[in-house]
């Protein structure tokens, strides 16, 4: 059992492909440890609630709303971050389907996306339905987000490949 | 961020976790266990609670099975809905539990959390009140096993200390007849208005509820009134909602009496569909 008597906590975690470790509070959220300690921005703080979905990440290739993750629960884990997705298939279908107007929503989305490719790689339009429902677009782009997904999935289907900086 | 400290640890095996909560308790620590935590995090957010300690039980091997053993299936308190989802080892389980939060926030809640939370719904122990489970329950006397219908009053009755490690439910139960309504106010994701779980077992067929009233519930008087067959449906109905256990909800989802009309819509569906199967 590892244990402390203090409540500062080292944690040692592969972020983007990168291990870092830090120390943290036990109460550390990890949506704010990976904005304000690492410094990777991307990830959005949207209701804090885990209901809008912008603050999703990959912890070990799943989406997780990070707002709702203690950052010494991710002691041991490989993290994607949005930074992580940089010239990934799903990002460049975004841009093409301009599935996005103020943009912060997007990290979230393109962060699911990738974690229903890494578990669905040929993922029907029901399930495409089930995980975008996860996250939340105020500026109602919901038909050009869905058109990017289907389209990321049609050209797997085609052989791309991609693979994350986990 | 939450606004004040707490210690966390991480007990490998159920023991060690009961003992630790005795001795932090014992200092003053305000311990509280943990599992999928999204609860804790949200309450601890908004400063409801203060933990001065939290135990996490993830890392307790005999809280993360999906297994048979016997003619018993054992689900570990720890296995999140999506994994529960995916082995789909109990299809009504499976259905409900799809019907909680999000799919991306279904990878962090855990069954056991679903069921030990405060909110209304905890969807996800209806399908155990119907299938009459048996919860394993670890405490500083070692562990127990007993009735759902023995702890689950409203909510999963706990003593101090004491920890739900798994759900048992008999292979029978696993494959009956069913149907599962969940019925929001608007869209596919959120708390329900009424949400039904229903299923037929030796031409009975049992129900229960959430978002009905401000807990989840299965009533026997309700469903002696349902089962009447010497009464038409929609007096056997009347006769139900007669019987609920506390007044219909009325909050922010629907009012009391939006919720009675799609309440009698939703078990006329239920049993309509069942009485033909």
């Amino acid at each position: 059992m590892s244990s402390c008597d203090t409540t500062i906590y080292p944690v040692e975690f592969q972020v983007n492909g990168e291990k870092r470790t830090i120390r943290v509070r036990a109460a550390d959220i990890l949506l704010y440890t990976i904005r304000d300690k690492l410094g990777l921005t991307g990830s959005k703080s949207g209701c804090d609630n885990g209901d809008c979905g912008t603050c999703t990440i990959l912890v070990d290739s799943l989406p997780m709303k990070s707002c709702l993750m203690l950052t010494v629960e991710a002691d041991g884990k490989k993290i994607t971050t949005i930074e992580g997705l940089m010239n990934s298939p799903v990002q460049h279908a975004f841009v093409q389907h301009q599935a996005f107007q103020c943009g912060y929503c997007t990290p979230g989305f393109i962060v699911n996306c990738q974690g229903l490719r890494n578990v669905h790689p040929h993922a029907n339009e029901d399930t495409i339905r089930v995980w975008l429902e996860s996250n939340i677009c105020r500026c109602m782009s919901y038909e050009e987000i869905h058109n990017a997904v289907k389209d990321v999935f049609m050209k797997k289907e085609d052989g791309e490949a991609f693979s994350s900086r986990s | 961020m939450i606004p004040f400290n707490f210690e966390y640890y991480k007990p490998s095996s159920v023991q060690m976790a009961v003992e630790l909560f005795q001795s932090l308790h014992k200092q003053g620590k305000k311990p509280m266990y943990y599992s999928g935590g999204t609860e804790i995090i949200t309450w601890a957010r908004a400063n409801s609670i203060q933990p001065g300690s939290v135990i996490d039980l993830k890392f307790i091997p005999e809280c993360n099975v999906i297994e048979m053993q016997k003619d018993k299936l054992v689900i570990g308190a720890c296995v999140t809905l999506s994994v529960l989802s995916a082995a789909n080892p109990f299809p009504l389980l499976t259905e409900t539990a799809q019907g909680a939060a999000d799919q991306t926030a279904r990878n962090k809640i855990t069954l056991g959390g679903n069921i030990c939370g405060k909110i209304y719904y905890r969807e996800a122990v209806l399908p155990l009140l119907l299938a009459n489970s048996r919860m394993v329950i670890a405490g500083i006397q070692g562990i127990r096993e007993t009735s759902i219908h023995n702890v689950f009053l409203q909510q999963l009755r706990l003593e101090n200390g004491e920890f739900l490690v798994q759900i048992l439910t008999d292979r029978g139960y696993l494959s009956l007849p069913f149907v599962h309504y969940k019925k929001r106010q608007i869209g596919n994701v959120g708390y329900p208005l009424v949400t039904v779980a229903a299923i037929k077992k030796d031409k009975q067929i049992h129900t229960a509820y959430s978002g009905v009233c401000s807990f989840p519930f299965r009533s026997l008087v309700m469903e002696q009134a349902l089962n009447d067959s010497s009464i038409p449906l929609a007096a056997r109905i009347e006769q139900a909602i007669g019987k609920l256990p506390a007044p219909l909800l009325d909050n922010a989802e629907g009012s009391a009496s939006f919720r009675k009309f799609v309440l009698k819509q939703t078990m006329a569906d239920a049993v309509q569909i069942l009485e033909r199967r």
